[in-house]
């Protein structure tokens, strides 16, 4: 059948309305175009092999980690101005790129810090190399939010503007499968397009409406990404096929979040293990609410805990994987007072017990030690809590810290005990240094309290250290927690260690207020090293370091011998010091010069152009009248008595 | 260094002014009065009552014998310092924005702002013999400079030019005898709210809303330093002695500030070294932006107002003098 449109827009209408429209079970209509029959007939018969493209080499994406001084990078924003600096400590950043309008909203880095994301109206695209040249660029109009997988092979990009995909001579990577979806999900090397997902249809009034990002959470394998329905499904797919996981999504009634475990680990003959994820359903009907640890590809169930009296849980692993700790929002019978548990899975042991930790306040904040066993909670019983609104006032809280008693011998269970509850706090979160051992408490959001405190859970004392307390003896870990200094920094909203676990960045953007926007670097001791004010400053971000490349044997080595290393950094520090300084006073002494020199000749100039006015010289210069010297003379009577001298 | 703190004005303060020898200090405000003050202890000398409206800026001869001071209610009026006496007063068209007596004393020129059809003029008048006879109500000379509203202004070296500040953030050499424009140099990226002389009148100094203050070489206009801060600058005074400093001032506007924190508005008085560009240290204490500078002719100690209706006189201490920046 022929049928013939007025123009050509109708027509493709038509055939996108009509085309596989199904007539019955076996009937399906198909419609195409009288044109595509020519298209079709004109392609030609011979295959024609592409042009082969030159070889360009590309520069090293790492080159930053080659740096002599063994610097870390950062991006700063600020304006609309973006600059990568490498940390100089206590001397003003040095530039390593800058460029104006390279983003128009944020910047980001990729999870191991080789590619510095931009984001633009038609996409984003990715910075690197040594001389910052645009590696690659994706195309997803209104991208807003980006999230890389965990090796940064992959790069899932969402935007709120849902994919149209133009009729005519389009040739951008989107196919017509691709109309109407929000979430796509590139190939970072090759910048193929691997498939794009429709955006999840917003909640119900009563649920979260906002976006929780990342939609698609990956496993750290990268084998799998999965996202959850809220309420009913989690659905894993496969990478880089794209495909559903077993063609189907894993139905679980109710299911409200998941986490992935950050590690697979190894078993004992050195293959990697399944990945795991842990999800939890609240409390249906009669049925508790529940915590249940999935193994992935196999989809075992391996751990299920119920839980009674449920408000909201919060899934935090350990980084290595080792604990997953759940942290549940209680209510009493009465539904009135809300008090939290955690729950700690131990994974690595036989059959995964479950350790509650009773917290009879409600948790503020949660985290773990990266890689360690230790965990800091921050909590409180501040009748103005209301978790609708965080940070609306400055609550009273307390900061506690929490260790994993290994127990002696074979036979006393390990259990998680408190080192120390510092009470009477402000702090409201926590950042632990990425190597661990030492932590910031901080007092974010705050309209009044920028309190900043550097703590170190391993201090030495130094007439134990000078002791030597014999190992394996009684130790209180206490006696190791120590508060090593505690600072300001006026309006602070974000905070971050750098990836060496040395300095500590906080930073106050014009994105949450335009009080004294800048930045301050401290040191992991909480020294304050630099500070930089900056007009409109938005962001700063330290670049990631891969992982290390050293064996554990040679990182204990160099922890060894750190003597004879810092022996030779302080000297380096000791001349870099000095030749600044030397240099400064140069600068310095230079400008006084070309100011003396500036005014002899002006000086010179005014006398003899009051001598060609005819004005007396002197007449200006008649200020050396001897000072006057005002003598003042205060007398007050305090007291007056009189008395009769006999 | 603990302030005197001079409390004779019920509004903001718009601008203060020392004498020659510095042993007077002379402050006008918002709230019409004109008030003279004894540097060394804060005491009030007394003051010059006549003005109907917000009083914009004042200026005192060489020989401390004249003040002149010029109003928001259109009229200029000179006075005789010891007896508060006016002795003139001019009437204008609009208000007056700036005053200043020449080197040598014998005219004044006087800055009146365009408003309601009414041009913006610059006025030389002679005041010669002032103290004695009666002063003519006919300027030397007028002009209506072109271009953008002027802000600020004051005399040259040897009279030879008036240096004019202007809304647009540019300065403008006039000649003081044909009202025109010699040159004129962008500065600042905003309008100028002070601009103060060198001793010598060979440099000046200027502040601007776009938070930076500069010194300028007066006969070319070109930028020598750049002082920049993180707030809307008022007022910038150049130190004549002991230190080589610059002092600088300001705060975010009233309507800007958004908390009542005085931290929050930077209501402080920045030091600077002029040289080096550096900054040296801060004095607080107003909990309002600063409106005003003045530093005293020898350098021994200085003194702000404020838009919150206080002037303070700091004398420095002792290791002010003894300071040394390291070189």
């Amino acid at each position: 059948m022929f049928i013939e449109f007025e123009n050509a827009e109708q027509a493709n209408l038509a055939v996108k309305l009509i085309d596989g429209f199904k007539m019955d079970k076996s009937h399906t209509l198909a419609v195409n175009r009288f044109t595509d029959v020519e298209k079709y007939a004109a392609v030609e018969e011979e295959f024609h092999a592409p042009a082969e493209e030159e070889f360009i080499e590309k520069e090293h994406i790492r080159s930053w980690l080659a740096d002599e001084m063994g610097r870390d990078q950062m991006v700063v924003y600020r304006h609309n101005e973006v600059q990568v600096l490498w940390n100089m400590q206590k001397e003003q950043p040095q530039i390593a790129h800058n460029k104006s309008h390279w983003t128009e909203t944020y910047v980001q880095w990729s999870p191991l810090g080789s590619y510095l994301t931009t984001f633009h109206a038609q996409g984003v695209a990715l910075w690197g190399g040594e001389s910052w040249k645009k590696i690659i660029r994706f195309v997803h109009p209104g991208v807003k939010l980006i999230d890389y997988s965990p090796n940064e092979r992959f790069l899932v990009t969402w935007s709120n503007e849902p994919i149209v995909v133009p009729e005519e001579n389009y040739d951008g990577p989107f196919g017509p499968e691709d109309e109407g979806n929000q979430i796509v999900i590139w190939d970072v090397k090759s910048g193929a397009l691997l498939r794009s997902f429709p955006s999840l249809a917003p909640q119900a009034p009563s649920g979260r409406s906002t976006v929780s990002w990342p939609v698609f959470k990956w496993a750290p394998s990268e084998r799998y990404f999965a996202r959850v329905t809220p309420g009913s499904q989690i659905s894993v797919y496969e990478a880089p096929s794209m495909g559903l996981l077993n063609k189907k999504s894993i139905k679980v009634e109710g299911v409200v979040d998941f986490e992935w475990a950050p590690t697979s680990g190894t078993d004992k003959s050195g293959k990697v293990k399944d990945d795991m994820l842990a999800y939890w359903t609240p409390e249906v009907d009669n049925q508790p609410a529940r915590v249940t640890l999935l193994n992935i590809p196999a989809q075992d169930i391996i751990r299920t805990k119920n839980l009674f009296n449920v408000n909201d849980c919060k899934l935090h692993w350990q980084s290595q994987g080792d604990f997953l700790c759940v942290k549940v929002d209680r209510h009493a019978k009465n539904k009135k007072i809300t008090y939290s548990n955690l729950e700690i899975f131990r994974v690595r042991e036989k059959d995964i017990p479950v350790e509650v930790v009773e917290v009879k306040e409600s948790i503020l904040a949660f985290a773990w030690e990266p890689k360690g066993e230790r965990f800091a909670v921050i909590t409180t019983s501040d009748p103005n809590f209301t978790a609708a609104v965080p940070g609306s006032t400055t609550l009273k809280t307390s900061a506690s810290f929490y260790y994993l008693d290994k127990g002696k011998g074979k036979d006393t269970l390990q259990s998680f005990k408190v080192i120390k509850t510092l009470t009477g706090k402000s702090c409201n979160t926590i950042f632990w240094s990425p190597k661990g051992r030492n932590v910031v408490l901080a007092t974010l959001r705050s309209q009044t309290v920028w309190d900043l405190e550097f703590y170190d859970l391993d201090f030495e004392p130094l007439e134990s250290a000078a002791a030597k307390v014999p190992t394996g003896g009684e130790k209180d870990p206490a006696a190791y927690l120590q508060l090593l200094s505690s600072g300001e920094h006026y309006g602070v909203t974000d905070i971050e260690w750098d990836p060496s676990g040395r300095f500590v960045v906080t930073s106050a953007s014009v994105w949450r207020h335009t009080m004294e926007n800048g930045y301050q670097i401290w040191d992991f001791k909480g020294q304050m090293l630099y500070k930089e004010t900056l007009e409109k400053f938005k962001q700063l971000v330290w670049r990631p370091r891969p992982k290390t490349l050293l064996s554990k044997d040679q990182i204990k080595n160099i922890r060894k011998n750190l003597r004879d290393y810092s022996i030779r950094f302080e000297e380096q520090d000791m001349e870099s010091s000095s030749l600044v300084s030397s240099a400064e006073r140069q600068r310095r002494r230079q400008l006084l010069e070309e100011w003396s020199n500036w005014r002899q000749r002006v000086e010179a100039d005014l006398v003899s152009d009051r001598a060609a006015a005819g004005q007396q010289v002197a007449a200006a210069t008649a200020e050396d009248e001897e000072a006057e010297v005002v003598d003042e003379w205060i007398e007050e009577v305090i007291d007056e008595k009189e008395e009769i001298v006999a | 260094m603990r302030p005197i703190l001079l409390q004779g004005h019920e509004r903001s303060l718009t601008q203060i002014k020392y004498n020659r020898e510095g042993d007077l200090l002379f402050s006008v405000s918002k709230d019409h009065v004109i008030n003279a003050w004894f540097s060394h202890n804060g005491e009030r000398l007394g003051t010059y009552d006549g003005h109907g409206g917000a009083v914009w800026t004042v200026d005192v001869n060489s020989s401390s014998t004249l003040l002149i001071s010029g109003s928001a209610d259109n009229t200029a009026k000179l006075w005789d310092v010891s007896n508060g006496k006016c002795l003139k007063s001019w009437e204008f068209k609009t208000a007056v924005r700036r005053v200043q007596f020449s080197e040598g004393d014998k005219m004044v020129l006087l800055v009146t702002e365009p408003r309601m059809g009414f041009p913006a003029t610059v006025q030389i008048f002679d005041v010669q013999n002032g103290a004695t006879e009666a002063v003519s109500s006919e300027p030397l000379y007028i002009f209506h400079p072109e271009g953008p509203k002027i802000t600020v202004a004051a005399w040259g070296p040897l009279n030879k030019y008036i240096v004019a500040g202007r809304e647009n953030g540019s300065v403008a050499l006039i000649d003081p005898q044909t009202g025109d424009i010699i040159s004129t140099n962008m500065i600042h990226e905003a309008t100028l709210t002070d601009l103060q002389m060198s001793t010598d009148r060979t440099y000046f100094i200027t502040s601007s809303k776009d938070k930076s203050a500069k010194i300028i070489e007066t006969e070319s206009l070109e930028v020598l330093k750049t002082y920049t801060t993180d707030t809307p600058l008022n007022s910038a005074a150049i130190m004549p002695k002991v230190q080589e400093f610059v002092v600088i001032g300001g705060g975010q506007e009233a309507m800007d500030v958004t908390r009542t924190s005085s931290r929050q508005g930077k209501f402080e008085c920045r030091f600077w070294h002029k040289i080096l560009e550096e900054e040296v240290g801060r004095v607080r204490g107003h909990f309002g932006p600063i409106n005003t500078i003045a530093i005293h002719p020898d350098g021994r100690s200085f003194a702000s107002g404020g838009e919150d209706g206080y002037v303070r006189v700091h004398h420095f201490d002792d290791d002010f003098f003894t300071f040394k920046f390291q070189i």
